[in-house]
């Protein structure tokens, strides 16, 4: 870390008064320069070419070694990377924050590919808990199952599973799509603030409980809707979204999209408002 | 947290304390207090297998007060002399350790009556009973616990083990799972979860005659599921009552000489990965408990809130 005390030289926002104090500890505080490249550079990523493949076999790594194998492979430009005997470890291939073409031959355990920004990702095994949570661009396609909260708080990106997902699939969701094959399990879409959530098979109970705003569209039968989730007409820009989605998905080809529920936030319970609790309460 | 496991080979047997070990082992981070093994071993079918405890481990990590042994041995000759009353001869007797003992013994009548007699003496508690059920726990992890017992060599159908984070009550072996479903034979539970309705049932359980050993919620789930079987109800039956009987989060498993079942609470918040073969079922807290004994590739998925299974040898 540089000697802030001692440093000689101020940055511009320094010089405009903008910041007055004198630093004389340690701070992870870092002022804004406009002028140095270092602000235009995006940490933690790499520039790869997809057409460099290699493989990685993690049969005898912990998901530390495992990240920091991938993290080096990238370092030297490798762009397609397949992981062997990924054996439902946790937590591997989190924080990737480049574009990646990365490929498990296997199965993942919880939190798996968290946090990543960009890559694309194949899973040709089953996930366990919050895969891809906090995803915030990029696709992620499991083949197989998926365990519960799938796709927790992700901010964009597309999150595919082709067989079934567990409960509370998309909690939190922020943006995005999350696009599931089969069934999904109780709580889908609880507390979603904004994406699209699409179920092709049936859901469980309180489906959409407490969302803010977003969509969830279900082709099966529905266990029970949650607080505040309504049903909504299906639209010709909601089919035309649908097919653009589940192309680039690759399932769903025979499903009958105008049949699907389109479930919305009836909004009843925002406190985006200047009502007080009591006026609140009257309204719902 | 804790973390549960579970086996049942249909049709055949296998090396079951040597798989369950393996499953339990690699789910250790999610509980290193304790750990418990409920194995259905192939035994003979003749006698009753008694496994009792007659005191507490008392090594690093235990909540339990020190002992001297020498009061252990006393223990163990009260036993003796009510299993003799109850006229239950002890056809092979095994200590294990200090504190923990394997009988065989012949008995034809009421077991309930015979548990009552057997832990009516001070700190001795039965931790099963069954003509195939060996149910061992203690403190430490999967493969200490099994190396203590020399459980690696147990070939049987199916089993079930628990690993314990212990949150509600003490680091002991009366509180470590599995759980006997006293007071019937070759009955056990295990569970991942919490109870939030246990001090209203264990209050009217114990009412109706039923006996709990611990302060852990989880010992209600086999004492629940043993009071409707009692009432007549199949295990099935039971378990799926469980799933608005029981107030909370949880999945458990429950076993029998011949079955082993598995429920979700209907939020589905304690998760449960689950292989399923013709041959054989494994599930576990987490993938890589089946992936110990099972490391090629295989399809596995989580079962859905307030699901509940059960398969049969």
């Amino acid at each position: 870390m540089a000697n802030l005390k001692t440093a000689e030289k101020k940055t511009k926002a320094q010089s405009m008064g903008m910041h007055t104090e004198v630093l004389t500890g340690k701070t992870q505080q870092k002022f804004f320069n406009p002028d140095e490249a270092e602000n235009f550079f995006y940490w933690g990523t790499h520039d790869v070419d997809f057409n460099k493949r290699t493989e990685l076999d993690v049969k005898d790594l912990d998901c530390k070694q495992a990240n920091e194998k991938i993290d080096i492979l990238m370092s030297e430009g490798y762009g397609t990377i397949v992981i062997k005997n990924p054996q439902g470890k946790h937590s591997l291939g989190v924080g990737i924050l480049n574009k990646l073409n990365l490929i498990f031959e296997g199965s993942l355990g919880y939190f798996g590919v968290g946090a990543i920004d960009g890559p694309i990702v194949t899973v040709k095994g089953r996930v366990g808990w919050s895969c891809a949570e906090n995803m915030m661009a990029g696709k992620v396609v499991i083949e197989k199952n998926a365990g519960s909260c799938f796709g927790a708080a992700i901010r964009g990106g597309d999150l595919i599973c082709k067989g079934s997902v567990g409960a509370r699939t998309g909690i939190d969701q922020k943006g995005g799509s999350i696009i599931v094959g089969g069934d999904a399990g109780a709580f889908t879409g609880f507390m979603m603030q904004r994406g699209r959530i699409v179920i092709l098979g049936d859901v469980g109970i309180n489906l959409g409980d407490s969302m803010y705003d977003g969509t969830i569209y279900v082709g099966g039968k529905i266990g029970s809707f949650g607080s505040d989730a309504v049903e909504s007409p299906i639209t010709k820009s909601d089919i035309d979204w649908l097919t653009r989605k589940l192309k680039v998905a690759e399932i769903g080809s025979n499903v009958d999209l105008s049949k699907m529920t389109k479930v919305v936030a009836g909004k009843k319970l925002w406190n985006y408002d200047a009502l007080e609790p009591t006026e609140r309460k009257g309204a719902i | 947290m804790c973390g549960i496991a579970g086996l049942i080979h249909r049709g055949k047997s296998s090396n079951v304390g040597e798989e369950l070990q393996n499953m339990l082992q690699a789910l250790k981070h999610r509980g290193p207090d304790s750990t418990g093994y409920a194995l259905y071993a192939n035994n003979d079918g003749q006698n009753f297998i008694l496994r009792f405890k007659v005191g507490e481990n008392v090594g690093e990590g235990s909540t339990s007060v020190n002992e001297d042994e020498s009061v252990y041995d006393e223990r163990k000759k009260i036993v003796d002399k009510k299993l003799s009353e109850l006229g239950a001869p002890i056809i092979k007797e095994e200590k294990l350790t200090p504190y923990s003992y394997r009988y065989e013994v012949q008995y034809g009548k009421d077991l309930m009556w015979f548990s009552q007699a057997i832990e009516s003496i001070e700190n001795v508690e039965i931790l099963s009973i069954g003509k195939s059920l060996e149910l061992i726990k203690d403190l430490g992890d999967a493969t200490a616990v099994s190396e203590r017992y020399g459980l690696n060599k147990v070939q049987g159908t199916h089993g079930i083990g628990h690993a314990r984070m212990a949150t509600e009550s003490g680091v002991d072996i009366k509180s470590a799972h599995p759980f006997w479903g006293y007071p019937f034979a070759d009955v056990s539970v295990v569970h991942n979860g919490q109870l939030t309705n246990y001090w209203n049932n264990r209050r009217a359980l114990e009412n109706k005659g039923m006996r709990f050993m611990s302060e852990c919620d989880s010992e209600l789930i086999a004492v629940f599921l043993a009071e409707k079987m009692r009432n007549g109800a199949t295990l099935e039956e039971g378990m799926r009552e469980s799933l608005t009987g029981l107030d909370g989060v949880f999945t458990y498993f429950v076993a029998t000489k011949d079955s082993l079942g598995m429920a979700k609470d209907t939020m589905a918040a304690k998760p449960l990965v689950l292989y399923e073969s013709d041959d054989l079922v494994a599930m576990g807290s987490e993938e890589i408990a089946i992936r110990s004994i099972l490391p090629q590739e295989i399809d596995t998925y989580d079962p859905f809130d307030g699901e509940v299974k059960v398969w049969q040898t």
